[in-house]
Parts: structure tokens; sequence; C-alpha cells
């Protein structure tokens, strides 16, 4: 078992967890993910590792209510623990194999959507700790789903923040705003986009025009998260690899997008209808034409 | 003089009924049964079935105990030389191994040598001398990598001996292809597997889930920060392979090991569990060994119509004889001499058929089996909504590529010499890791050689190391 040391909510339907998992926070690099189970009948759930301290033990992980199982895992409070937290699972991001030398030249920008700002924090400190220059884009539907714009703040060079309402920063896509910053002069060696794998196609789209060599981390579908069922596969310069091995990172410029959103959603029906027959048990429902079976 | 009456026939669940439930097909023998089974061995003075098993169980002696009634004395022969008699009994190819190569075999029927271990198995789970510990504790500590069957049989064998041992399991649940592979029907988990695990735990033996050696932990920081003085892998088979045509990656392609993983490990058939499965109303499985036949039968309990698409003929399927005889009576159909060359997908991007090419034999090819060619112009389309691909896996790349000094084959298998001892000093290696995907007996097998194999090393390191 793995005891929830802290629980916060962070917006609406999204919570921070710190979890005791010395194994994994020894471990961890920045890119890498966990899996993660409730219960003895809970899925493996794939989540990108969102900071970690192994001298504490911890690992944070950043959880969006999207369906039974991520719901489940936002239900637990501090103090309960989960069945199983494995990992850390997939490669680390490129990047830390550069040394101090190489990175401290480099001009760094990341976008990050949503609960995708989660991931992309530990790149940014290690990136930050190892003396690159980061300016990181944060994107919301609106100011109140922001999330961990006060971290990013102490670990970015410029932290940018665009909102698709404009309660908050920009007054746009996190696309436009990257293309406002080049305009405005701004240059990149290398982009990270982490978030909805829409906004990740059009980031790619976006920065195929500069030539801007661009990463993203695809959050496929996985069971064990270690190599041995490929649901997570996914075509990559017309070839098909394994997320869970070979990833989660890979070259933006390359990745069959449509497809892999296509996959993502291949277990959604059934999913709902899952989910539709746990509300109408907790209601009290009893099928009688056998639906629940 | 051996007894000379028909094989005592099985009991089994009605194919009708058990093709709706996951319950186990078959019943297993009586006592009774099994001593009257017992009595049809010749015993044999120069036992062919014992040079056919992969492990060489003494098996005219452990018939004859049986056939005597002494049951403990059955189960410790078979001990001697198999620590999981009650699986092997189950999902051993009898048909080529012991009972292939049984004298009565060529004018009759063999003995039903697995049925007959299979009771002993059972039987000793039931009411065998209860496993203890080493009394004796001896110096070194080993780490198993993986609790299949290699890891486990590695493992116990080194407790027995007096070591301190312990695994490591990537996955939450213990029991490696048992529990994620092999389904319910064939193997049942909690009656069988679980008690089998239990018992290498009363030996002493430590497990630990959720660590993914290579990425968790590495063979390196278990040798140099965890204190390990030996490491065995028995990791298992890896990735799956597909077939590289167009269209695998259309919604509702799946490998058999996911396939099979949602519905043995995740309980996806059952809705009490949150693991999404899906099977459509028609499901083509591409593949013919045992992979496939677990993957069809699956999806014929839960309620598809079935078909195996294989691109050989019947005689060359690599599957035990007893699943294509028991997949047939459950409904499923068999296309023989068919070989998928598209997954067709509807304007959704779902499957909607498997464009197929009808075979015939060639000539043989190296492994001796005669090459199927494709018949020009005869394409045609198989309807389904799930294509499921049984083809097989290629090594997992986790281990071998974090560790220092360990050597793969140019397949990416782990190289190990017959010992299991890899080119890494201190770790051993066996099963499917080091062979690619094979059978539960032979990982069995490997894993019980390199605990000798690693007894030898430890050995020789605490000769030159007086203990503290």
């Amino acid at each position: 078992m793995y005891p929830i040391l802290e629980k916060r909510r962070l917006a609406e339907g999204i919570y921070l967890m710190k979890i005791l998992a010395p194994r994994v926070a020894r471990s961890a690099r920045p890119g890498q993910f966990v899996i993660v189970r409730t219960d003895e009948r809970g899925e493996r759930i794939p989540l990108t590792v969102a900071d970690y301290d192994p001298a504490q033990g911890s690992v944070t992980i950043v959880t969006q209510t999207i369906g039974v199982s991520t719901r489940r895992i936002c239900s637990l409070d501090a103090g309960q623990s989960l069945a199983d937290f494995a990992g850390p699972l997939g490669r680390p991001s490129e990047f830390i194999a550069l040394s101090d030398e190489e990175l401290r030249g480099k001009r760094f920008v990341f976008i990050a959507g949503g609960v995708g700002t989660a991931p992309v924090y530990p790149q940014v400190k290690w990136l930050h700790e190892h003396g690159a220059q980061v300016d990181v884009i944060i994107g919301a539907k609106t100011r109140d789903m922001l999330i961990f714009t006060d971290a990013m703040r102490a670990v970015a060079t410029n932290l940018y923040i665009a909102t698709d309402d404009g309660s908050e920063g920009f007054h746009g896509l996190v696309t436009q705003l990257l293309e406002k910053l080049i305009a405005e002069g701004k240059r990149y060696d290398e982009c990270v986009a982490i978030g909805p794998m829409i906004m990740m196609k059009f980031v790619a789209l976006t920065t195929k025009k500069y030539a801007l060599r661009t990463t993203v981390s695809l959050n496929a579908l996985m069971v064990d998260g270690t190599g041995m069922c490929g649901a997570c596969r996914v075509t990559v310069g017309g070839k098909t690899r394994f997320t869970c091995v070979e990833g989660p990172e890979f070259d933006a410029h390359e990745v069959d997008f449509d497809e892999a959103m296509r996959r993502q959603g291949m277990y959604r029906s059934e999913e709902q209808r899952r989910a539709a027959i746990e509300a109408e048990r907790a209601a009290g429902h009893k099928c009688r034409i056998g639906l629940d079976q | 003089m051996a007894n000379k009456i028909p094989r005592v026939a099985m009991r089994e669940q009605d194919p009708a009924i058990r093709a709706t439930n996951f319950e186990e097909v078959c019943y297993g023998y009586n006592q009774e049964e099994a001593m009257l089974e017992a009595t049809r061995c010749l015993q044999c003075k120069n036992p062919r079935c014992v040079a056919a098993c992969p492990v060489n169980i003494s098996i005219p002696e452990f018939i004859a105990a049986l056939r005597d009634g002494d049951l403990q004395r059955a189960a410790d022969t078979i001990a001697r030389d198999s620590s999981l008699p009650s699986v092997c009994g189950r999902v051993c190819p009898q048909e080529t191994q012991c009972e292939g190569s049984c004298i009565l075999g060529i004018k009759g029927e063999p003995v039903a040598i697995g049925k007959l271990e299979r009771f002993v198995g059972d039987w000793k789970l039931e009411h065998g001398a209860s496993v203890q510990p080493a009394a004796e504790r001896r110096a070194g500590r080993v780490a198993v990598v993986g609790s299949g069957p290699a890891g486990l049989a590695c493992a116990s064998d080194l407790a027995k001996k007096g070591y301190e041992v312990k695994i490591f399991e990537a996955l939450h649940k213990v029991g490696g292809v048992l529990v994620y592979g092999i389904p319910e029907f064939r193997l049942p988990k909690q009656r069988i597997v679980a008690r089998e695990i239990a018992q290498v735990e009363q030996l002493g033996v430590e497990i630990e889930t959720d660590v993914i050696v290579g990425r968790t932990l590495t063979v390196d920081s278990l040798l140099d920060e965890e204190g390990y003085d030996a490491v065995f892998i028995g990791s298992g088979a890896g990735l799956p392979r597909f077939m590289g045509i167009p269209g695998e990656n259309l919604n509702g392609v799946v490998s058999a090991n996911e396939f099979l993983t949602r519905a043995n490990l995740m309980h996806a058939y059952d809705a009490d569990y949150d693991t999404p499965i899906y099977v459509g109303r028609r499901v083509a499985v591409v593949g013919g060994g045992n992979v496939a036949m677990d993957s069809i039968r699956t999806a014929r309990r839960l309620g598809a119509e079935s078909t195996i698409v294989y691109r050989r003929s019947e005689k060359e399927l690599p599957a035990r004889a007893e699943e294509v005889h028991h997949a047939r009576e459950e409904g499923i159909e068999f296309r023989m001499l068919t070989n998928p060359v598209e997954v067709l997908g509807d304007e959704r991007g779902w499957v909607r058929a498997l464009r197929c090419v009808e075979m015939e034999l060639g000539e043989p090819d190296e492994s001796g089996r005669r090459s199927p060619v494709a018949k020009p112009g005869s394409e045609f389309e198989i309807p389904c909504d799930v294509v499921i691909m049984a083809l097989g896996t290629s090594p997992n790349p986790l281990i071998a590529s974090t560790t220092a000094g360990l050597e793969t084959s140019r397949r990416g298998c782990i190289t190990a010499d017959a010992d299991g001892a890899t080119t890494r000093e201190g770790v051993f290696a066996g099963g499917d890791a080091v062979t690619g995907a094979a059978t539960v007996i032979l990982a069995m097998g490997a894993g019980r050689t390199a605990a000798r194999a690693i007894e030898a090393y430890l050995e020789s390191r605490n000769g030159k190391t007086p203990l503290k």
C-alpha cells in the first residue's frame, strides 16, 4: 500500500496528491510516468509524474476526474492509501542526458495545457537547476482552471498564460501566443508540449512552420505500462512504437495525432456504459434487463 | 501386468454451458479414477516418457505410487523434478512430450500422464505435508526478477537450500503468465495458482510487487545497493508482435497479451471490476498457438462469434491438441490456410473486416514445417469487430538495456549458458527471457537449473570469503 501524504484541490476536478513511494521517488526522472491502482478492483491508470522528492520518499501526481477510475483516485483523501503505485515507467526526457555545459546556452519553450501543466513542472525545474533558459506557456479554458502557476513562476525564466476566455493573460490559444512571442523576436532551440492531444497536434503544426524541434508526451491507453500489452502503440514517423517503453516522449513532427486521438477513445463507450451503470447502482436502481451483467 | 482397459475418460463441463462461463473446463480425476488410470501404465524398463519430459519427472515411479494409493510418495516423486505439478498437469503439451512417447499410444491411447500429474499435484495442495522453511540458513541473498514459472521455481529451490530469497514482480499480482496469460477456465487462479504461490512463501521467500527491474530498480542496484549476492532474471517474454500489415492500429485491433491481461489479470469480464474490455459481435484471432486458443475461447465466453485464422493447416497448429479440441466443442470456427493481408476499417476508424488470402503448403522451411504460400487471386474478407493478434512476442529491452555487461542474442533475448549463467558475473537467467516464448515447464526447468548454478556460485564465493 502507498499512503497518500497530502491532497490538495488545484481546480475544479483537478487534485494533487503526494504519495509515499520511496523506491519510485529515488528512481524518478523528468518525463516519466507511474501506474496507479486504487484498490483490488481498480484499473491500472498511467499518470505522468508531477514532482518527486527522494529525501521524503514521495512522488507527486496530479489527476483530473475524467472517468470512473480517475474519479476513484480523486475520491481518496490524505491518510488513505493507493493499492499500487508502480514506476517510474517510460524513458526520461532526452535533455537529462545533456551536460550542464550543453544546457547552459539552450533556450526552451514549454507549452502546457490543462492538467498537462503538472508533468511540465519537473522538466522545467530540472532545466532551471541545470542552467537552461526556459520560457513556459500555460494554457487553460479559464482562470479558475489554471494550475501550478506559482510553482512554475519560481523555475521558469518567463511565464506566459493564455486562457480561452481571456480571464487571465493572453486571450486565445497557446499556439497563437507562441506565434506572437516568436513575432516579437523570441527565439527558441527546443519546444516541449504536454497537454490534451488536440493541443499537442496544433502545437506540432505551428512549430513545424518555424522548424522548431518539438517534443510531446503522449498519454496513450495502457494496461501494464511495462511493454507487455501493446495498447499504447502509436505511429511515429510511419513506424509503430510503444509509448510505455519507447516513449512517452516523441518527436511531435513525426507523431500521427489523428490516429493517437482515435485510439484514445477505444474504450470510451465501454467506460461510459460502466460509469452509467455505477451511477444507476449508486442511486439504488436495479437493472431489470440485465445491462449490469 | 498392466491393466488393458481403455483410458479413463475425463469428466468435463458441458461445452454449451462452459462457453458461457469462466469455470474450469476439466473436472480432473477423482482418486478412484486416477488409481484406475494408473494401472494402465506398463512400468517400462526404459521409460520413453521420462526422456520426453523436459524436466525428466520419474513418471513410472510416481504412477506406481499412485496405483498403490501412496499419494504422498507420488507427490514426493514428482517434487524431485517439478515444483508446479498442478500447473504443468494442466498446461503442458503432453501429446508432444510424455504422452506422445508412451508405448501404449502406438496402438491405442497413451496413459493420461498429464491428468495423473494434475491429480497428484492437486492432492498435494489439498492434503500434502505442509512445507517448512529450510532448517539451516546458508549465507547468500538472491534477488529473483519475475514471479512467473521460472522465478517461482528458482526461488523455491534456493529457499529450500536455506538461502535468503526475494522475488521482485513488476505487476500488482504474483504469478506472471499464470495469472495474466492463462485463463481461469484452464488454470484456476484461487484454487491452484494462489496456493502454489502460498507454498513458495511458506518456504520463506519474500515477494515485493510493483517493482519493475530496469526502472524502479536495476540489476546493478540490486547487487551494489540492496546487497544481493546473485540475481536470477526470469522476466518473461516481452513485447507483443504484430504482422506489419495495413490497418493494424485501427480501433479494435489488440494483441493477445492485451486482451488476455484485461480479462485475466484485470478481471474485465467481471462487472465489479473497473477495467474495460471490448469484444464486439465477431472476433477473429490471428495465430494458432495456445495463446490464440486462450484468446478466442475468452472472446467466446464474452459472447462473441469467434474465428481462428491460421496460415498453415490444422496439422501444424502449435496449440495443445486438447485446447484445439475444446475450442471446437465450444463452437469456435477454424479458418486454416488463411493469412490476413489487411485490417479494414469503417469511416470512424474501427475494424469492420479482416482481408485474407488463401494459402497452400509449399516446400518445408528451415523448421521442417511446410511453408505456406499465398494462392494468387484468392483474397476474401472475414467480417469482424475485433482482431486479436496472437503472434508471439519479442524480448522486452528494459533489463538488458539497463544492465552493464549483460549480453543479448541477435534477437534480443538474454544470453545464458546451459546452467543459466549470463555474461555478467553473479547474474543468471532462464525461461522466456532467454529462449523467447516457450512453455511453463521449460521455464520452470530453467529456473531450477539456474538455482543449482546459483547455489554453486554462492558456495564458491562463501569458500573464498569465509563467513563473518
